[in-house]
């Protein structure tokens, strides 16, 4: 253990904590090497701020509250182009204001993460109620064609290491990152053994000769590097379909060229970005597929389950995008039934149906009360599924 | 005598512009500015939003960030903020900055963080086709409102001094020497500073409003212009309808990067509860290649 360069931390205190979701995710960022977060109020992701707008100054970082939602977002991207490793924290109506400058950090390729304590909708909502019902907004919130990567930790461990890699891979793809959290892994306490020891990647800057630089330049990665702000590239950033220099173009062969490099950029290392964890029982009839919170009761559900006799495989999803079609379309290939417990109206069910593709049915177990999935719920429709109903 | 092309992206040109249009000249006067007070072009950076004003981000050669609509502001408070050391500057026009940007406006007034905003004011939506804007007069013809505009205006100068802005000026196409002038002294200020630049758009508003030629729509701002000396002399009433120039707001006043520096430094010695975990750092270039499991 040890403390980092830039910063007067003392001594680890230790690394067993009983903590919040939200102090794990704010913690972690520092950890990262996060050294900016621009937000703006909301429940229930405000603990994140709180928490930053202590520790940033004292780790020689920036913390500011901006005058909204939007404000934070383009303060975000902004300070991830002057070369900071940039947060941004929010909930589901703060997520939807966020949209168009996401969208803007897609096309500019400016690395930075955004995490949304999801709480029940649509509109003002549930504030203080957890759900999971931004994990399509997560997705296609922004318009235009673009890729998204978008993580979903069960726990405040898993939050805390998630956190961690949200920075690592907006770093390595030169993208925005969504980190969804609900307000239960928010909230919740738990007793974590936090790491010794983490991996973080610095971003790839370009070679020494500023007037060879071409911001969007065509590579093996399909990355380009990324100049900082003031280290003497002067290059152009706009949210105009531009070509390899950045500026804006009207081309259709170089629009077509760019729009394809940059959903590539992410589709191509899809294997690499998509983490799921299997829980497999080779006799399984029975599979179920589930993230976030609701992926803990269904874990319990599961081993319920298998103590009634009913062999059950389970499928947590810890990447939510890209979707992880080949571990369900194996799952489909192996059960008859999968289950997809989830706290809004079956927005990743629709995904596995697609997935599994006619391979195995499909049942949703949902909940949009603002109360959580209990596992007896998932049991039932573990065993409904076994029966053959 | 300066030489503007060492400032420019010749390549980029002709700019996208109309004939008659001012912001060639706001633009110019931007420049000198930055001539003048010998700043290293690579600690520049210029942030710009959407509209006809904002696309000079891309023929000035600075590091340069056109952004989304009304959020120039927003993203230059992330630059700023994040290193200090660049000078940053935003190009704004009134649609930009005062209807859908306004809280950003107001707030980096409000924060007096280091910004110089220049914001051209040519009284409509340009780039869209001549729509109404907050500054449009009241009773003038726009796309939008083709009766005569029915709202009033915005005093954008008076906006950004109640909102605390350490310098403010107001400036016209007509009198470039002097808006020149009105820019450099807010680069050099530390803090918020805004220079309201009047300028024609004889395409979209003149022609709207049968203003005449090119040169009749500079004559239009001409009238309607009074510097801040003269306009001390006469009543309210004799200064309806008339718009204020010159150097409106000019004081000393904390600055927010600066602050913030403060703050750090006061807290320095004060121990943190934070876990800092061993860091292994992964080059991306490894990790885009696969080297190294995330």
């Amino acid at each position: 253990m040890s403390t980092v360069s830039n910063t007067n931390a003392g001594p680890a205190k230790g690394a067993v904590r009983v903590m919040t979701g939200n102090e794990a995710c704010a913690e972690a960022a520092i950890a990262a090497g996060c050294r900016f977060y621009g937000g703006y109020p909301i429940t229930p992701s405000s603990e994140i701020a709180e928490i930053l707008s202590k520790l940033l100054p004292r780790v020689g970082g920036k913390f500011i509250q901006m005058e909204d939602e939007i404000g934070a977002m383009g303060a975000v991207i902004g300070a991830s182009l002057a070369g900071a490793k940039a947060l941004t924290a929010t909930s589901g109506p703060g997520f939807s204001l966020k949209q168009e400058n996401i969208g803007y950090a897609c096309m500019a390729e400016v690395p930075c993460v955004i995490v949304n304590v999801m709480r029940g909708g649509p509109s003002t909502g549930l504030p203080t109620l957890p759900s999971q019902s931004d994990v399509m907004q997560a997705r296609w919130g922004t318009h235009g064609d673009h890729p998204i990567i978008a993580l979903c930790p069960r726990g405040v461990r898993e939050t805390y290491d998630l956190t961690v890699r949200s920075f690592n891979l907006a770093e390595t793809y030169r993208t925005p990152v969504i980190l969804l959290l609900d307000e239960i892994i928010g909230h919740v306490n738990e007793k974590v053994f936090l790491p010794d020891r983490i991996r973080v990647v610095e971003r790839v800057k370009p070679g020494a000769d500023v007037t060879e630089y071409l911001p969007y330049q065509d590579t093996d990665t399909d990355v380009p590097p990324m100049a900082s702000f003031g280290e003497g590239h002067r290059f152009h950033v706009t949210g105009l379909v531009h070509d390899e220099t950045g500026f804006p173009t009207n081309n259709p062969e170089k629009i077509e060229h760019v729009l394809r490099r940059l959903n590539r950029k992410i589709d191509r290392y899809a294997d690499r970005i998509i983490r799921v964890e299997e829980d497999r029982d080779e006799n399984a009839r029975v599979g179920v597929v589930a993230y976030g919170s609701t992926a803990r009761s269904a874990s319990y559900a599961v081993r319920l389950a298998r103590e009634e006799g009913i062999p059950v495989s389970i499928l947590s999803l810890l990447t939510i995008w890209p979707f992880p079609e080949e571990p369900i379309r194996e799952m489909a290939n192996r059960v008859s039934d999968i289950v997809v417990p989830e706290m809004n109206l079956g927005q990743l069910a629709h995904e596995v149906e697609w997935a599994a593709c006619g391979k195995a049915r499909v049942h949703k177990v949902n909940r949009i009360d603002g109360e959580p999935i209990h596992p007896q719920y998932v049991l039932d429709a573990i065993r409904a599924a076994a029966r053959g109903k | 005598m300066i030489d503007f092309e060492k400032y420019l992206r010749i390549k980029k040109f002709p700019l996208i512009w109309c004939a008659g249009c001012g912001n060639g000249i706001v633009l110019k006067g931007m420049l000198g500015a930055i001539d003048r007070i010998g700043l290293d072009k690579n600690k520049i950076t210029v942030v710009s939003g959407i509209g006809c004003s904002s696309r000079a981000t891309g023929y000035v050669d600075f590091n340069t960030l056109h952004t989304t609509h009304g959020r120039a502001i927003a993203f230059a408070t992330g630059v700023k903020f994040a290193n200090p050391d660049l000078t940053v500057l935003v190009v704004t026009g009134d649609g930009d900055a005062t209807a859908i940007g306004g809280n950003h406006f107001i707030h980096a007034a409000r924060r007096n963080i280091d910004i110089t905003v220049i914001l051209y004011n040519n009284w409509i939506y340009g780039m869209t086709g001549g729509q109404v804007s907050p500054t449009t007069p009241h009773g003038m013809r726009a796309t939008t409102a083709p009766f005569g505009n029915p709202e009033g205006s915005f005093d954008i100068s008076r906006l950004a001094i109640a909102a605390g802005a350490s310098f403010v000026a107001r400036g016209s196409v007509t009198s470039p020497v002097k808006l020149s002038q009105y820019i450099e002294k807010g680069i050099r200020k530390k803090g918020f500073a805004l220079i309201e630049a009047f300028t024609p758009c004889p395409t979209a508003f003149g022609r709207q409003n049968k203003m005449g030629k090119a040169l009749d729509n500079l004559e239009w701002i001409k009238e309607r212009t009074i510097d801040v000396k003269k306009a001390d002399a006469l009543s309210p009433e004799e200064l309806e309808d008339k718009l204020v120039t010159g150097i409106l707001v000019d004081v000393e006043k904390s600055e927010y990067t600066d602050l913030y520096a403060k703050l750090v430094e006061s807290v320095r010695d004060i121990p943190v509860d934070l876990h800092i975990p061993e860091r292994e750092v992964v080059p991306a270039s490894i990790a885009v290649a696969g080297g190294e499991e995330l």
